[in-house]
C-alpha cells in the first residue's frame, strides 16, 4: 500500500528493491503463500490420516479392508459392513435420483422457457443449501414414518418377494438412508447436467429436428449422447457427495454393522460410524481404526472427484461449486 | 408408427415435467413441514436461555447460538484471508505449472468429506491440546471454507476485463496497487457474496464439530472449551428420546435454515445481477 506514484518503467525490470517498494514483491510472495497453503493442509491432512492409523494399519494390513468383525472389546477392526453400507446406499440413492435428476434436466435445459427454468433452477438449487444435520432431521420425524406407514407396505405387497425388501422393517434402515441421500444429491445431478445440456449447440438440435425427428428423439438420440459426458461427470459427482455424507445417514441408517440382502434392516455406513463412535472410542487403537475408517473414505472420495472432474471438463461445462 | 412416435414424445415429455414436479414438490413439502413445526415451537426463551437439564421443560439454545457465532468467527478468520489471498495469487500472479497443482489441490479438498476434515482438526488441534474446544471447531470450519473462498476469488478475479488492468498501470500504477485499488474493487461484490456462500454452507456442518468442539449445555468462556453449535444442538435433539428436546430440534432447525436460506437467497440475486452487468 505504500506504493508511491512511481516513477519505474516497468516494475518488472525494477530491482528487487524497486518492486519490494512498489509493493509487487511483497503482494506476490503473501498471495504466494497463501495458494502455497491449499497445497500445505492437503499434505498434511494426507499426512495426519496416514499417521494417525498408523496403529490399525501395522496390526491389521489388508485384512481390514476385507474382514468384517468390529469388535471395540477385543479391538478386532474390519471395514466391511461399513464400506458394505456407504456404497449400498450411494448406488441406490444414485437408482433413485438419476433417472430423476436427469428427466427434470431434461426438461428445464429442453422444454422451460428460459425465465422458467432459471427460476426453477434456483429453487432446486436452494435444496442443496440446506443443511445435512436438517435433512438427517426431517428423515428421522417425516420420511421414516411415511416410508413406515405407505411406501414400504406397498413395496412389500408389490416387490416383496425380492431378497431385497424382504425382511421387516423398523423405520431406521439402509433404504431410509438411500431416499434421504437421493434427495441430497439430486440438485447437483440436476444443477450440473442442464448445464451441459445447455451447452449443447443449437445446430444439433435443428439438424436432428429438421430431419424429421420428434422433440423426444431430437433430445434423447442428439442432444443427450452429445452431452454424455457431463452427465456421467454429474453423476459421479453426486456419488462422491453421497459417499461421505455423514449427519442425515447417520440419523436414518440405523448404525448397526452387518452385512445383509435387505434394504430395510439397519446397516452403517463409514461416514456415519466415525461420527458415532470417535468420541466414544478409549483405546489408541480403537481411535487408530476409526481413523483408518477416514482414510479409506478420503481415497474413495478422491478417486470418484477425479473422474467427476475429468468428465466434465471434458464435456466443456462447467464444475458446480 | 408415426402416431407411436408421437405418443412416445408426448409420453416422455410429459415425464421429464412430472420429474421436475416431483422435485419442486418434494423442496415444498420440506420447506413448509419445517416452516410449520419450527415456527410452532419458537419461543424467545429459545434465544435467550440456556437449556434446561433432562427432564424438565423450558429453556433454550442461547449458547449454542453464541457457540455457533463465535465458531463461524473464527472459521471466517481462518477461511477467508487464505481464500481470498490465494485467489488473488491465482487470478493476477499464477504462471506456470504451480497455479493448476494448487488448482487441483483445491478441488480435491473440496471433495473431501467433512467428517475427514473433522478427523484432520482432531489430529492437529484437539490431540496436540488434549481436549475439546472452539478452537478446534472453528479450524475445522475454517479450512472448509478455504478451497471455496479461493476458487470464488480466482473467478471474480478473471471476471475483470483486461483494459481495466493495462488502463491502471498505463497511469504508472504498480502491480500490487493496480490489483488492491482497481482490480478487486472491481469483483468485489461477487468476491463478497461467494464468501456469504461459503459462510452459510459452512454454518450448517455438523459433523467436523462432533469431535473438535465436542458440545456443551453451558455457556462456553473463552475459546478453549467444548462448545455447542446450532447444527449440533439439532443433531443431539433429534437423535434423543425427549419429546420436549424433539420440539428444540424442530425450532433450531428453523432458525439455522431461515438463515442459510436467506443469505442464499441475498447473495445469489447479487451474484446473478453481477454476473449479467460483467
Amino acid at each position: 500500500m505504500s506504493a508511491a506514484p512511481t516513477i519505474l518503467p516497468r516494475s518488472r525490470v525494477g530491482t528487487f528493491a524497486d518492486r519490494l517498494r512498489a509493493g509487487d514483491q511483497f503482494a506476490y510472495t503473501l498471495t504466494l503463500v497463501c495458494a502455497a497453503s491449499i497445497f500445505l493442509v492437503t499434505c498434511l491432512l494426507v499426512y495426519e490420516l496416514w499417521i494417525g492409523s498408523a496403529l490399525s494399519r501395522e496390526k491389521f494390513g489388508w485384512n481390514f479392508i476385507f474382514t468384517s468383525t468390529w469388535d471395540p472389546v477385543r479391538e478386532d477392526f474390519g471395514a466391511v459392513p461399513f464400506m458394505f453400507g456407504t456404497v449400498v446406499t450411494s448406488l441406490v440413492s444414485l437408482l433413485i435420483s438419476v433417472p430423476i435428476g436427469l428427466g427434470a434436466a431434461i426438461f428445464l435445459s429442453e422444454m422451460a422457457l428460459p425465465s422458467i427454468s432459471d427460476t426453477l433452477t434456483f429453487l432446486i438449487e436452494l435444496l442443496a443449501a440446506v443443511p445435512s444435520v436438517i435433512y438427517g432431521l426431517l428423515g428421522i420425524f417425516l420420511l421414516v414414518p411415511v416410508l413406515e406407514s405407505v411406501v414400504v407396505p406397498v413395496l412389500k405387497g408389490t416387490l416383496g418377494f425380492l431378497p431385497i425388501f424382504s425382511g421387516p422393517f423398523y423405520g431406521v434402515s439402509l433404504f431410509s438412508a438411500s431416499v434421504v441421500l437421493s434427495v441430497m444429491i439430486v440438485p447437483f445431478i440436476i444443477s450440473v447436467s442442464r448445464e451441459v445440456l445447455l451447452a449443447v449447440p443449437v445446430d444439433q438440435r435443428e439438424a436432428a429436428l429438421s430431419v424429421g425427428a420428434t422433440k423426444w428423439e431430437t433430445t434423447w438420440q442428439v442432444v443427450v449422447p452429445y452431452a454424455k459426458r457431463g452427465i456421467y461427470g454429474s453423476i459421479f459427482l453426486a456419488l462422491a457427495r453421497a459417499l461421505g455424507e455423514t449427519m442425515a445417514v447417520t440419523m436414518v441408517i440405523g448404525n448397526t454393522p452387518k452385512v445383509q440382502t435387505s434394504l430395510l434392516g439397519p446397516g452403517d455406513s463409514i461416514a456415519s460410524v466415525i461420527a458415532n463412535q470417535f468420541t466414544e472410542a478409549t483405546s489408541d487403537m480403537y481411535i487408530s481404526a476409526l481413523i483408518e475408517l477416514g482414510l479409506v473414505l478420503f481415497a474413495i472420495t478422491i478417486i470418484i472427484n477425479g473422474l467427476a472432474r475429468l468428465l466434465i471438463l471434458t464435456t466443456g461445462g462447467r464444475v458446480a461449486k | 408408427m408415426r402416431n407411436r412416435r408421437k405418443i412416445v414424445n408426448i409420453v416422455m415429455l410429459s415425464l421429464t415435467g412430472a420429474c421436475t414436479v416431483v422435485i419442486i414438490g418434494i423442496l415444498l413439502v420440506i420447506l413448509g413441514y419445517l416452516f410449520w413445526n419450527g415456527a410452532r415451537y419458537l419461543t424467545v426463551d429459545f434465544f435467550t436461555k440456556l437449556p434446561a437439564p433432562v427432564g424438565e421443560s423450558g429453556g433454550g439454545m442461547a449458547n449454542a447460538i453464541v457457540g455457533s457465532g463465535k465458531l463461524l468467527l473464527l472459521a471466517v478468520l481462518i477461511g477467508v484471508p487464505f481464500g481470498f489471498l490465494g485467489g488473488v495469487y491465482l487470478a493476477e500472479f499464477g504462471t506456470g505449472i504451480f497455479p493448476s497443482v494448487v488448482r487441483y489441490m483445491t478441488d480435491l479438498l473440496n471433495g473431501v468429506p467433512s467428517i475427514v476434515i473433522g478427523i484432520f482438526a482432531y489430529g492437529v488441534v484437539v490431540a496436540r491440546m488434549h481436549h475439546f474446544s472452539t478452537l478446534a471447531g472453528g479450524v475445522a470450519l475454517g479450512v472448509m471454507m478455504v478451497p471455496i473462498a479461493l476458487r470464488t476469488t480466482e473467478e471474480f478475479l478473471r471476471g475483470v476485463p483486461q483494459s481495466l488492468r493495462e488502463g491502471a498501470m498505463a497511469l504508472g500504477a504498480s502491480k500490487a496497487r493496480t490489483i488492491a485499488t482497481v482490480v478487486i474493487p472491481a469483483a468485489i461484490k461477487g468476491i463478497f457474496s461467494g464468501m456469504m456462500l461459503d459462510l452459510a454452507r459452512v454454518a450448517g456442518e455438523t459433523a467436523p464439530l462432533l469431535f473438535t468442539s465436542l458440545g456443551n449445555r453451558f455457556w462456553s468462556p473463552g475459546w478453549d472449551k467444548p462448545t455447542s453449535a446450532l447444527p449440533e444442538m439439532i443433531y443431539h435433539y433429534a437423535i434423543s428420546p425427549y419429546d420436549e428436546w424433539h420440539r428444540q430440534a424442530w425450532a433450531a432447525g428453523f432458525v439455522l435454515l431461515t438463515l442459510v436460506l436467506l443469505v442464499n437467497i441475498i447473495a445469489r440475486q447479487v451474484l446473478a445481477r453481477t454476473s449479467h452487468a460483467g
